[in-house]
């Protein structure tokens, strides 16, 4: 009960450091989207670049995120940015960039041989094929890796509350070092709500980004 | 016309260089069907690629219509040549219009001019354009989507097509009524097509010519007909099977057999009459009767006529069967296999009598240029081997 009263009477700091995540998450998943895809896709052409590259991607996500911050720190601060947004969101970029990457590369290497052969045969040009068969024919596989990426990542940023970077660990990390169980948990129940509705309206996109003709035949299939 | 012109292609493997196609040179005349047939691997396949290098060639040349092809543009070469695979490869991402428009956009046509074009070429393959333009291609069955296949290779109107066993995943029912839809088409278009088949009936029923290709050479280059009466060598005769002259039946009409000299009666005749001109043309069992018009209305055996007095139009028995000018021997054959019978009458588009086959005939038409297997194994294993 003492947890919903605590809700209630902070529901406009609750709402405002949601949009604070949100924002956070967006923003970096947004740039390692931008970033990602492409990559994906050049490593298709290069079955020894793609190695390393994906290797190197999971490589970083094992790197533990507090760890992360923490080697930031000196870095950034060379720009007056050691701490904050900064890192935040380099942090969820460079988390974001495996299940990106490998997500484009596995669909887009996946494209039915006999498409693409289809598709030389009719004279379409290597950015032509991309565009118009493989790109479309991918996009459900991508949109899974982002989506991925973005739940994955909403619970990393819960930690860059402790390099000040705001959000929703704002709640956890006061709660733990205040011993206030109703601020620990209500930030914990927000940061998983957070990560449940955006998978879900994640996955809506991802359905409306789906070819129909692909949508139709998962649905005879 | 395509023409190849010592057509090479040598992969690099990791046991050495592979000689896929070695020097293919041959020409298929504007208009004409060629397959290229043979067990996979002979390098039949890689010829065709070649043609429109999905498969880049090592060395050699390809003329379309007499131009050299060396010089062109990749992606412009493929847009004038009609490509159709057995995997069939329409893009699940666009409806059947945007695939039957997928070379026409390439080539920057007008989109009423295109949207017409898939329409007309819908009616062409027999498949309704309001039920269809506007589906998926996962929507469509197998033999559907082959037929949308086609269309989108014919869609800019190229004069060549390359067809690698277009209807070899297509179930062996839709298989010969796609087949024969074809080669209507065909009929129509003349367009120059080389066709990668494994099928030896396919290649006899589809080709004007068929080359045979084995272990990266070309091996006999020749009308069907000529193929199956006079192979090269051993390899091109185990190809076609042991029953290759069989096979030869269904490519000869009957009105390259038939006989017009056919005695018959007419149902005022006698019965005596009947037997004498049974006797006169040599019968053994029997003579057809005939109307006025000609058209074959019973026969008189000949012991009837023997033991028997009155007209013939009152001892009648039933014609078992007849045969058209455009039948193939094959299905004459069946007709006198099931019947137990010796000759057939033909009758015209009218349905009257112009003359009969008999088996005779038929066999003497497939022997007389039948060439047997040669029985010495060292020549033919040289013509092989050079």
């Amino acid at each position: 009960m003492e947890l919903i009263q605590y809700a209630l009477d902070n529901l406009d700091l609750l709402g405002a450091r949601m949009l604070e995540h949100i924002a956070l998450v967006g923003v970096a998943v947004g740039i390692a989207t931008l970033t990602g895809v492409p990559i994906g896709i050049a490593i298709t052409k290069n079955e020894k670049l793609a190695k390393g590259v994906l290797y190197a991607a999971s490589i970083i996500v094992t790197i533990p995120s507090i760890a992360l911050f923490g080697i930031m720190i000196p870095v950034l601060s060379l720009i007056g940015q050691g701490i904050g947004y900064l890192p935040a969101v380099i942090a969820v970029l460079l988390y974001s960039q495996l299940p990106i990457i490998r997500n484009t590369y596995t669909a887009i290497n996946n494209v039915d041989p006999a498409l693409r052969e289809a598709a030389r045969g009719v004279g379409m040009s290597q950015n032509q094929r991309l565009r118009m068969v493989e790109i479309p024919l991918a996009v459900p596989v991508i949109m899974a890796g982002v989506r991925t990426a973005v739940v994955l990542n909403i619970g990393v940023m819960a930690i860059a509350a402790y390099i000040g970077a705001g959000g929703l660990g704002t709640f956890i990390s006061r709660g733990i070092s205040q011993s206030d169980p109703r601020q620990l948990i209500a930030g914990a129940i927000a940061v998983s709500l957070l990560a449940i509705i955006v998978d879900f309206a994640l996955l809506a996109l991802q359905k409306r980004l789906t070819p129909l003709g692909m949508e139709r035949a998962a649905e005879t299939a | 016309m395509i023409q190849l012109d010592n057509l090479t292609k040598v992969f690099d493997t990791p046991k050495g260089a592979v000689t896929a196609a070695d020097n293919i040179s041959m020409e298929v005349p504007a208009g004409e069907i060629c397959i290229l047939l043979g067990p996979s691997g002979c390098g039949k396949t890689t010829t065709l690629k070649m043609i429109n290098r999905i498969i880049r060639p090592s060395s050699g040349k390809v003329f379309i219509n007499g131009e050299d092809t060396t010089g062109l543009d990749t992606q412009d070469l493929r847009r004038n040549i009609g490509y159709v695979i057995q995997q069939i490869g329409l893009f699940p991402n666009m409806t059947i219009e945007d695939n039957i428009s997928v070379v026409p956009r390439l080539l920057g046509w007008d989109k009423t001019r295109y949207r017409e074009r898939a329409r007309e070429h819908m009616d062409m393959i027999a498949l309704d354009p309001d039920a269809f333009l506007k589906r998926y291609p996962s929507e469509l069955s197998g033999g559907q989507q082959q037929r949308i296949g086609v269309a989108r290779a014919l869609a800019a109107d190229p004069p060549v097509m390359l067809m690698d066993e277009p209807f070899g995943a297509i179930d062996p029912i839709n298989r010969a009524v796609i087949q024969d839809e074809f080669l209507k088409m065909q009929q129509e278009l003349k367009k120059t097509i080389m066709f990668v088949s494994h099928d030896i009936d396919e290649a006899i029923k589809m080709g004007d010519s068929v080359a045979v290709f084995r272990e990266g050479k070309l091996v006999q280059y020749s009308t069907p007909d000529d193929l199956l009466a006079a192979p090269q060598n051993d390899f091109v005769e185990s190809f076609l099977g042991e029953d290759r002259a069989l096979k030869r039946l269904n490519l000869v009409r009957v009105r390259e057999v038939v006989s017009d000299d056919i005695g018959t009666v007419s149902p005022g005749d006698t019965l005596e009459t009947a037997l004498a001109r049974i006797d006169d043309y040599g019968y053994q069992n029997a003579i057809l009767v005939v109307n006025d018009k000609r058209q074959p209305v019973g026969l008189i055996s000949r012991a009837l006529a023997r033991t028997t007095k009155g007209f013939c139009r009152d001892h009648l028995q039933n014609v078992s069967a007849t045969v058209s000018l455009d039948d193939d021997l094959r299905k004459v054959a069946s007709l006198m296999f099931a019947q137990d019978i010796t000759w057939l009458p033909c009758v015209d588009a009218k349905g009257r009598v112009c003359g009969q086959i008999t088996q005779r005939a038929m066999t003497h038409h497939l022997g007389s240029r039948f060439r047997p297997g040669t029985t010495d194994a060292s020549s033919s294993h040289v013509a092989t081997e050079e």
